[in-house]
Parts: C-alpha cells; sequence; structure tokens
C-alpha cells in the first residue's frame, strides 16, 4: 500500500518537474525542476532496493552536478530564453512523434518482456554500499580505472577551457 | 503499531530538545563571546538573560515580513524553506546512546538506523547549498548575489576535504551505518585508553579530526570562513533582504546545521557515547559534574556581586542539585550516562566554535580558496592513503 | 496487494526519456539543451535500476554509478564550454551560435 503510494506520488512529482525542464523559459526554473526530477528518482531507487546507488544519486546528481549548473546559470546570470523559430517539421512532426515513441516503447515493455517481477520494498536489499564496493573492485575494476582517467581528463580539459578564457 | 507509537515518542523527544538546545545555543554564544571580549552580555531579560532567546523569538515573529518588490518571488520565498527544512532532517540519524531496555521495550537511542547513514549526512549536506545559493540569486541584489555565489563556492570547495576526511573512520569502523560506527568504537586499550577512532589504532584519526574540524567551520559558513555573509564586504550576505521569519530561519539552518556536523564529528571521532573513563567510574561523572557546578553556583551565592545573585543562584544551585540526582538514580543511568556522554562531546566542539569565532579573523577570499585546495585537500588525502595502507597491513 | 509492477517503472523512465528528447530537439538555450540531456542520462539510470531489480543482481547499479561519473564529467566539460562560448559570443542560444570562426 504504502509502496504504490509512494511510487505515484514520486512518479507524479517527477513527470511534472520533466515537464517543467521543457517547458519554463528561464534556465534556473528548469534546472532546478531537474533537481525535483532527480530527488524523486532517488526515492524511487530506494524503493528498488538501491540504497547506495539513491544517495550517490544526491550527492553526484542533486549535490555536485546541479550545484555547478546553478553556479553556471548565476554567475552568467543568463535572463530568459528568446522564442525562436522552429522549422515547420519540427513544429508538425514533433509532438505527433514524440508520442507515438512513448506509446511503442510502452507497448513494448507490456507486450514484448518477459513477465515482470512486483517491486515490494525491503523484498530485495541487493544494492548496499558493500556488494557495489565488491563488485566495482572485482569484476568492474577496469572499466572502473578508466573512468578514473576520464575524469582526470575532464578535469585537465574544464582547466585548460578556463585558462584560455583568463588569458 | 508499537514501532510507530515509539518513533512518535522518540521523534517528540529528539524535536523537543533539539529546538531547545538551537534556541540556548545563541544566547551561549552570546554569554561566551561576551566574556571573551571582556562584557556581560544579555543580562536584562530574566536572571542572566536566560529568557534572551524567548524575547528574540517574540521579536522576530512579529516583525514585518518584507516581501521586497523587485525579487524572484517564488524562489525567494521557497530558498529560507529549502534552507531550513534540510538542516532539520539530518538529526534524524545521530545516535544518542546504545540500544536500551525500557519495561521490557527495546529500542534505540536513535530516530532511525540507516544503512547509509553518513551518505544521506552527506547528500544532506550537498544538497542544503541551494538554500543559500537561491536565496542570493532570487534576492535581485548584487551583495546577495555575491554571498550566494561564494557560500556555493565554499561549500563545493570544502565538501570534498570534509568527505575525504569522513572516509578514514569509515575504514576503521567498515561500516557506513552510525550506530555500527559508534558500536565500532566501545572498549579500552590497556584498560584505560578509549577506543574513539581518534586513538583508535592503526592510525588514530586525530589528524582526520582536526582536518573534519576545519572543513565543517567552513562547512557551516562559520568564522573563520564566514565570507558568505562578511557584513563589512556584503552587507549581510545572502539574507541582506529577508526579513522576519525568513530572516530567522536562515538563522536556525546554522545553528542547526552546526549541531548536526558537531553530532557527526563525535560520532565519528569521539566514540558516540562512550565514556572516558571505563563504566565502575564513568556512571558517576555526570553526578559529580552537576553537584560541582552546584556548589559553584551556591558559593557565588554567598557573596553576591550583581542585584539579585542572591536569588538566583541558589536557584540554580537547586536545578544543578537535582540534576545530580536524576543522573544518580540506577534505573536511569542506562540510557541518561551515554546521553550525557555525547552531549558533552558535542557541546564542547560547539564551544570550540564560539572559541573560535571570539578569537579568529575572518579569511579572505583568495586565501580560503587557497586553504581548501592546496593545503586541506591535499592533507586529508595524505590522511586518508596512511590509514588505508595501515589497516590494508594490519 | 501493495505491489507496484516493474513495467510501471519502465514506463515512468521512457516517458522521462522522451520529456528529454523533447528538451533537446526544441529548446534553444544552450544550458536547457545540457539539462535535457542529463534529464534523459537519469531516465535510462532508473530503467537500469529497474532492470537490475529485475534480475537481481547489481550489475545495474554499477552501470548507472558509471553512468552518473561520465555525466559528472561532462557537464564539468560542457559548462566550461558554455562559458566559453558565452564570454566569445554573449549569448546563449544554440542558432545564434553558427559561425565557426569569430
Amino acid at each position: 500500500m504504502v509502496d504504490t503510494v509512494l511510487f505515484i506520488i514520486c512518479a507524479i512529482v517527477a513527470i511534472v518537474c520533466g515537464f517543467n525542464v521543457v517547458l519554463q523559459r528561464h534556465p534556473i526554473s528548469s534546472a532546478l525542476s531537474l533537481i525535483g526530477v532527480m530527488s524523486s528518482l532517488a526515492v524511487l531507487y530506494l524503493l528498488l532496493g538501491a540504497e547506495f546507488i539513491a544517495m550517490a544519486q544526491m550527492i553526484v546528481y542533486g549535490g555536485a552536478v546541479m550545484v555547478l549548473f546553478t553556479f553556471v546559470i548565476m554567475l552568467l546570470n543568463a535572463g530568459t530564453e528568446k522564442a525562436s523559430s522552429k522549422s515547420w517539421f519540427a513544429q508538425i512532426a514533433g509532438l505527433p512523434l514524440l508520442l507515438a515513441f512513448v506509446g511503442v516503447l510502452a507497448f513494448l515493455i507490456r507486450a514484448v518482456l518477459p513477465p515482470l517481477a512486483a517491486v515490494a520494498f525491503g523484498s530485495w536489499v541487493g544494492g548496499t554500499a558493500e556488494h557495489i564496493g565488491q563488485l566495482l573492485f572485482t569484476t568492474y575494476l577496469l572499466p572502473f580505472e578508466v573512468i578514473s582517467v576520464l575524469i582526470l581528463i575532464a578535469i585537465l580539459g574544464a582547466v585548460a577551457l578556463a585558462q584560455k578564457e583568463i588569458d | 503499531m508499537n514501532f510507530i507509537v515509539i518513533s512518535l515518542i522518540k521523534i517528540v523527544i529528539v524535536f523537543a530538545v533539539f529546538m531547545t538546545t538551537l534556541a540556548y545555543l545563541q544566547w551561549v554564544e552570546r554569554k561566551v563571546l561576551a566574556h571573551i571580549q571582556s562584557r556581560t552580555g544579555p543580562l536584562r531579560v530574566g536572571p542572566h538573560g536566560l529568557l534572551q532567546p524567548m524575547a528574540d523569538v517574540v521579536k522576530l515573529l512579529t516583525k514585518e515580513d518584507l516581501l521586497p518588490p523587485y525579487v524572484n518571488r517564488f524562489f525567494y520565498v521557497l530558498a529560507p524553506f529549502l534552507a531550513v527544512s534540510l538542516a532539520l532532517i539530518s538529526i534524524a540519524i545521530i545516535p544518542f546512546g546504545p540500544e536500551v531496555e525500557v519495561h521490557g521495550i527495546r529500542t534505540n537511542m536513535q530516530i532511525s538506523d540507516l544503512n547509509v547513514g553518513i551518505l544521506l549526512v552527506l547528500a544532506i549536506s550537498a544538497v542544503s547549498v541551494y538554500g543559500n545559493a537561491l536565496a542570493g540569486w532570487s534576492s535581485n541584489n548584487k551583495y546577495s548575489l555575491m554571498g550566494g555565489l561564494r557560500s556555493s563556492a565554499q561549500m563545493i570547495s570544502y565538501e570534498l576535504p570534509l568527505t575525504l576526511a569522513i572516509v578514514s573512520p569509515l575504514l576503521l569502523a567498515n561500516h557506513l551505518s552510525f550506530r555500527a560506527i559508534g558500536d565500532s568504537q566501545a572498549g579500552y586499550y590497556l584498560g584505560f585508553i578509549p577506543r574513539w577512532n581518534i586513538f583508535q589504532m592503526p592510525f588514530p584519526q586525530i589528524f582526520g579530526f582536526i582536518l573534519f574540524m576545519i572543513a565543517a567551520f567552513a562547512e557551516t559558513n562559520r568564522v573563520p570562513f564566514d565570507l558568505p555573509e562578511a557584513e563589512n564586504e556584503l552587507v549581510a550576505g545572502f539574507h541582506t533582504e529577508y526579513s522576519s521569519m525568513k530572516f530567522a530561519s536562515f538563522f536556525m539552518s546554522e545553528y542547526a546545521n552546526m549541531i548536526t556536523i558537531t553530532s557527526v564529528a563525535s560520532v565519528l571521532f569521539l566514540g558516540a557515547w562512550h565514556p572516558l573513563f571505563p563504566a565502575p567510574y564513568s556512571n558517576w561523572v555526570p553526578t559529580i559534574v552537576f553537584l560541582f557546578a552546584a556548589i559553584v553556583c551556591f558559593f557565588q551565592a554567598a557573596q553576591p556581586r550583581r542585584r539579585r545573585d542572591n536569588i538566583t543562584f541558589p536557584i540554580f544551585g537547586i536545578v544543578f542539585l537535582v540534576l545530580a540526582a536524576i543522573w544518580a538514580v540506577p534505573f536511569l543511568q542506562t540510557f541518561l550516562v551515554p546521553a550525557w556522554w555525547f552531549a558533552s562531546k558535542v557541546g564542547f566542539l560547539l564551544f570550540t566554535y564560539i572559541w573560535v569565532r571570539g578569537t579568529l579573523p575572518r579569511f579572505r577570499y583568495d586565501q580560503l580558496m587557497k586553504f581548501a585546495w592546496t593545503f586541506l585537500f591535499p592533507c586529508t588525502l595524505l590522511n586518508l592513503l596512511i590509514t588505508a595502507l595501515l589497516v590494508a597491513v594490519f | 496487494m501493495g505491489h507496484v509492477p516493474l513495467s510501471w517503472y519502465l514506463i515512468l523512465s521512457v516517458i522521462l526519456f522522451a520529456l528529454g528528447v523533447a528538451g533537446f530537439v526544441y529548446r534553444k538555450s544552450v544550458i536547457t539543451v545540457f539539462l535535457s540531456i542529463e534529464l534523459m542520462l537519469n531516465a535510462v539510470n532508473l530503467s537500469f535500476v529497474a532492470f537490475s531489480y529485475q534480475m537481481h543482481r547489481i550489475d545495474g547499479h554499477i552501470y548507472s554509478f558509471f553512468v552518473m561519473v561520465v555525466a559528472a564529467a561532462e557537464a564539468a566539460v560542457g559548462l566550461a564550454i558554455i562559458l566559453t562560448i558565452f564570454k566569445n559570443r554573449g549569448t546563449l542560444q544554440i542558432d545564434e551560435v553558427d559561425s565557426m570562426k569569430l
């Protein structure tokens, strides 16, 4: 019961905030709506037994990435977006195509996938920090190391870009 | 059903104690600061200004709640709400004592224990940046904006050393839940050195503790890192445009963050609720301390320096005597003594906060950033490296 | 009853992904386009975790963890690029950033 209620609340919040991200004219409203999506997704991860991922979602996405976004938006003091001319194709076919996309995928999920489990909170808690750590440092050790190199490259890239700006 | 009732009782108790501490922390801060600067501090409202917090609350509630016409209304109202609610959440997972048994009901002295407790605290402290940043941005005022930007930059930068300093005690405890971390620090080396994490073998976390506290000062925007609200540069920083209850909520969130982060520090480094001395002696420490306080009060009453001292000090003395008696009851000792030890550690750290505020000048902004990235960050990394190596070897 | 079918999670993920695509295609501000990409990544993460629940394996968690890390790296570089664009051209509209050389 509580599961269903919690899922419905979070799903509604996520979808409303998702629409807000797309429809709001001001970047900061979009960014904050995206934080709303991320927080409700974190709750859904908890329901799915992924407690570590839920917390990582809040720390990495909510805390680091989105703070960076809001910081940049505030720094640039970016105003509201100007409505610009869209191509006739996007105007006519965009929305139907999107709805068709959602419909087809929803149909596929219901029809083609093998029978799916029902989610009960607490029935499977596999995603503890311990399990994730074990898998991360054994099976996925190489990707993990590669990812660390990727981050290093990203840092260097960001510094290089900022450096050029200062000169 | 039982679970819900017990949880509700615990929530009420924790909330009441937390809010009272929040209100009186401000009084303590003003008193301590005053005495550091050879003043007397609040004296007028109630005996020794003890009713000052109430007066402040009444003042803030009855002030006009201004909504400046040029602000971004939605975010302007959202920001203080966000700041205060995020600041009040984390206390829910702080343990104040061991598992206790009252009338056959076993319960933890903690609202709830999470497997990922530490991560939750980190997540909330990461998200609480938005309160300050949004307040600064939505006020539509350049000083507020500067304050908000400084606050978010500072909190992002100091989040890193804070997290790295937290990792080393986690390596020693081998768990992320606060209760397990607290339990792992029970016992004594050679019968008298407590196994708190700052004394814990193989690598005592004393440096980790100092680094954590420095980062915590910055994380809570306190002196010497109170750049976001440096009044001689930025008027009052991100809350310049706020008045009445909205201003009060920023104030509350600052103090709530202080209490939370000192609680986290005492769980992670200072052995949570475990006493400094082995059990046969430590159960009587609270009683002795309260008795001593009562004696001091009676001594002061015997030679009054101010008007009405001969009335107020005996009353304080009697209060302390009652407290001493309560802490001497064997039945209550099982859960009051751990709570007292926990509170005394948190109180000591909070006093350090005020002490530092009374003594240190403010950093310059570039010094602040340079300090974080060139000193604090490498030091915490080194501390983590040594701890990890020693834990792996032994 | 009280159990949520897993397909609801997947459909939620599809809706969020579609919203991300819509934002990516329709919006003209660089920052919002970037935010839409993050929205799509989040939607994919949700389906990773949901499938992970179905299989009772945590490999999906690891993938979503990697996605987060990549998103963080991407945000760092992307925002640096946005800052540079704004400094050089004074605009954040993608259709105004159309010359290869200043």
